[in-house]
């Protein structure tokens, strides 16, 4: 085939890998239907498939975990196609990938004539990401994948979740607002027209708001922008997973051939090379910098260069990544090292943010670090809002992970939707009658024909009274109580003889907790009417998937190890 | 470069002259102008007053049917036939808004929300009547878009050919409700834009009055910080009712949740009634349903007495022209 046609070819995958992978994206949500009455609601697409057939993330979580999770196995494939076609995924299909393509054949003073033809050639720091994914790993052998930061397609899910699709929101929003207001006449109805189809694909109902959405946008913006500098710089210099397929492809059949006799040494093959990988003609071609783009052959007017599949590589061929001894074995210790030296800090069992509340369904804090890749689809997904990326509520290495915060949104109790897409289990896939409980069925003689099942919790709801309308200032509210999801209520009420400023005495109903009903889900700290700090918030003590986290002793049971 | 005529470079000079004088003028133009429009920054005036939706009294029709049975969609049909047949609050210009309670993410079963059959058979009489359109909405507790769906009643109403709104609160218009506890407070606008308006109600425990009935169902029609209304929970129930004024109340109480409302959750918690009543009294719907199933009566729940003295309706139930039907 025609390098020409190959590159065609190459641009419509691009394309189609880069749209569904939006689609997917923009349905990782309520699915807007329930199939049935009583049913769970689930999301209807496989929308967590770039993240479970990602390589990266099954192996790191394969060497943090021992295990692979759900759909995790659907890696394999991708693997096996990169010892097939080695970097042909970053080229072809990665949607990061294609994006950092767009932006870097954007014009740009820096790279410009000899300059562009000198940035394209091979450099010694591209190495980096070979480093980057010796850390990742080993970091992971030491129980955390929070390196998976890096990993492209978690990079990718996170910033556009928390912080391009808000912004798109909020700006499309903005702008059919101010449409709106314009004396159009009947023109308005073409701003309706937008507004309905707008509505109807990429806006969202309410308008999402994240923690740490500047920062994260900011990093997404700057990584963008450094193509503009270097072409492909995070893939050729960063990105971990292309790190990985890089090392495999030394395997790969897919061969360049250079055909010298052919070359009149123009240097076109350096114009659009993506990979900065050298195919060009007297210099070493490194195939574990090729993302196997095609440009080289469809630039080459000679027909100079070729891709064989015999696996036999060509003269000028280097097929392993060139590594220094040195910067590998301080990748090495530096992973060895960071973790521990992260977790000497008081993130993970010392002394627990207070207001560290996971997602329901997630596993106890340690097994949550060993999986939680910080894609943020959880955050994407969930219907309230709830779950947003954390600063250092878990430590350091918990950076970005997800926090619910009950004051933005709370956890609803028949919605299982963050532990359907979590790719890892660092949620663990969950029924709406495991979230639930359910409580234990008697038999006529009052034996326990049904063990009754603990609800999940994610924390327990305390009172401040010191800012609670019935007990500070003996005004009636109940609102916490109104809204409380379980059956029974775990807010009771209980009437209380108060006396007011004039000297009266009335009945309020004052609030309080039964924290074996409680689950955490924060409806009554969301709906609490003291706005700013509330009056009745939650914290995460008592949470199911800690042992430690507990201040109730069980009930018929013999003390477990705390 | 070329040497310029002396009257190319005067030309030049005019013309920036010029440039300078316009760009000068616009700037303070401008300027004048905006600084004309500086104003402190106030709520938009409040707008849409309330109207009554009420149609005519007629002595020859009952004010209040019972409907009992097992079919909730036969118990509207024949309920509103009784009453006088949709056709005599609905006519082919109105634009009919139905508020049923889908106020919590709770599946129909649970009683929370308001039965989606009856919904959908209010629905269809309204259109069969001539409607112009119907449109049903809420403003829910919980995720709308999640309430919506769970409850059934987005389907079940889209199906049955009414529009369904969901509540944006960018479509909300501030309103002085004129009350003597709620003043000035954004009004869902479906509700303002409606000729004719049916509160459909479901009828639910309430840790607070005792029971949640038709006049709380009110609630859902307006924004804002509506939990701090609990603090005067009677007054603003007649606040609203006051302003809302509707043409009929048609309270669903096929499942009646007992306890634990308003959320209920689990269906233990909900008992089987049978039971759809009808009425152009809103007040009266309420001690009815008050008295039957929590035997409550007037003096315990003093948003009704307070709606009497209101001239919304009478609490003394017995002296309407009441049909019951077995169905």
């Amino acid at each position: 085939m025609r390098g020409t046609t190959l590159r065609r070819l190459r641009l419509a995958s691009q394309i189609t890998f880069f749209l569904l992978f939006v689609f997917l994206l923009l349905r990782t949500e309520f699915p807007g239907s329930v199939r049935s009455a009583g049913a769970d609601v689930r999301v209807p697409y496989p929308v967590s498939l770039f993240l479970e057939t990602d390589p990266l993330v099954a192996l790191a979580t394969a060497l943090s975990t021992a295990s692979l999770y759900r759909h995790l196995l659907w890696a394999v494939p991708f693997v096996l196609l990169a010892l097939i076609v080695g970097r042909g995924f970053c080229g072809w299909m990665c949607p990061l990938g294609s994006l950092h393509h767009f932006v870097g054949s954007m014009k740009s003073e820096r790279k410009r004539g000899p300059k562009l033809l000198e940035s394209n050639r091979y450099k010694r720091w591209q190495s980096a990401k070979y480093y980057v994914l010796t850390v990742v790993l080993v970091m992971a052998l030491f129980g955390s994948v929070a390196g998976l930061l890096l990993d492209p397609l978690s990079f990718l899910v996170r910033s556009m979740a928390t912080a391009v699709l808000p912004v798109l929101n909020y700006g499309l929003r903005a702008s059919l607002d101010w449409a709106h207001e314009l004396p159009l006449g009947p023109a308005r109805v073409g701003v309706s027209g937008v507004a309905t189809v707008l509505d109807a694909t990429v806006l969202s109902f309410r308008q999402p708001h994240f923690h740490q959405a500047l920062a994260i946008g900011l990093l997404f913006a700057f990584v963008l922008v450094l193509n503009m500098r270097v072409t492909r710089f995070w893939c050729r210099a960063i990105c971990p997973l292309g790190a990985m397929l890089g090392v495999v492809s030394r395997w790969s059949f897919v061969q360049l051939q250079k055909h010298d006799e052919k070359c009149n040494d123009c240097k076109r093959c350096e114009l659009h090379c993506q990979g900065g990988d050298d195919p060009i003609p007297g210099a070493i071609w490194r195939k574990a910098e090729c993302h196997l783009c095609m440009n080289c052959l469809g630039d080459c007017p000679e027909g100079g260069l070729s891709f064989t599949w015999s696996g036999r590589p060509g003269k000028q061929t280097r097929e392993t990544p060139q590594l220094q001894r040195r910067a590998v074995v301080t990748s090495l210790v530096a992973g060895a090292v960071g973790l521990p030296l992260l977790r000497t800090g008081p993130g993970v069992k010392a002394a627990g943010d207070p207001l560290l509340i996971r997602p329901p369904g997630s596993v106890d804090e340690e097994h949550f670090l060993d999986r939680c890749i910080r894609c943020g689809d959880c955050m994407k997904v969930c219907p309230n809002n709830a779950l947003h990326p954390a600063l250092f509520e878990a430590g350091v290495e918990g950076l970005w992970s997800p926090v619910l915060v009950p004051r933005i949104g709370y956890c609803e109790p028949n919605c299982t939707l963050c532990t359907q897409v979590c790719p890892t289990g660092a949620i663990w896939e969950m029924t709406v009658a495991e979230k639930i409980g359910s409580p234990a069925r008697m038999a006529p003689d009052g034996t326990v024909q049904q063990p009754g099942r603990d609800p999940n919790r994610i924390g327990t709801a305390f009172y401040d009274r010191g800012r609670c309308l019935p007990w500070a200032m003996g005004i009636e509210c109940i609102v916490c109580e109104e809204w409380c999801p379980t059956s029974p209520k775990a807010i009771y009420l209980v009437p209380a003889q108060v006396t007011d400023a004039t000297g009266q005495t009335k009945t309020v109903r004052q609030p309080y907790v039964e924290p074996k009903r409680c689950t955490g889900c924060g409806a009554c700290e969301f709906a609490c009417p003291i706005k700013g700090r509330p009056a009745v918030y939650v914290t995460s003590a008592g949470e199911s998937r800690s042992k430690a986290n507990q201040f109730l002793l069980p009930e018929n049971q013999p003390l477990q190890r705390s | 470069m070329s040497p310029r005529a002396p009257d190319d470079a005067r030309r030049q000079f005019l013309l920036r002259v010029l440039r300078i004088g316009a760009a000068s003028a616009g700037t303070i133009g401008l300027g004048a102008f905006l600084g004309g429009r500086s104003r402190r920054p106030e709520e938009g005036a409040a707008t849409g007053l309330g109207r009554d939706h009420a149609v005519a009294a007629n002595a020859a029709l009952p004010e209040m049917v019972v409907a009992q049975g097992p079919s909730p969609q036969l118990l509207v049909q024949k309920a509103i036939d009784d009453i006088g047949g949709m056709s005599r609050f609905v006519s082919a210009a109105d634009t009919v808004l139905i508020k049923p309670n889908i106020a919590w993410d709770r599946s129909a079963e649970e009683a929370a929300t308001t039965n989606p059959d009856v919904v959908a058979e209010l629905v269809r009489l309204c259109l069969a009547a001539g409607a112009r359109s119907v449109i049903v909405t809420d403003v829910s507790c919980n995720d709308a878009e999640s309430c919506f769906a769970r409850s059934g009643i987005a389907d079940a109403a889209r199906r049955a050919g009414a529009e369904v709104v969901l509540p944006d609160t960018r479509h909300m218009r501030q309103v002085d409700l004129k009350g003597g506890t709620l003043g000035v407070w954004p009004v869902l606008e479906p509700f303002l834009d409606a000729t004719k308006v049916i509160n459909v109600p479901i009828a639910k425990h309430h840790s607070l009055t005792g029971v949640t009935l038709g006049m709380k169902n009110w609630y859902g029609i307006i924004g804002g910080n509506r939990s701090r209304l609990h603090q005067r929970i009677h007054e603003s129930i007649v606040d609203l009712a006051a302003f809302a004024r509707p043409t009929l109340t048609v309270l669903d109480a096929n499942r009646v949740l007992m306890r634990n409302g308003p959320t209920g959750g689990g269906v233990d918690n909900v008992e089987q009634r049978n039971t759809v009543i009808v009425s152009t009294d809103q007040v009266a719907v309420d001690a009815y349903a008050a008295k039957a199933w929590w035997n409550l009566d007037v003096p315990r729940l003093r948003f009704l007495q307070l709606a009497e003295e209101r001239g919304l309706g009478r609490t003394d139930f017995a002296s309407l022209r009441t049909h019951v039907l077995q169905v």
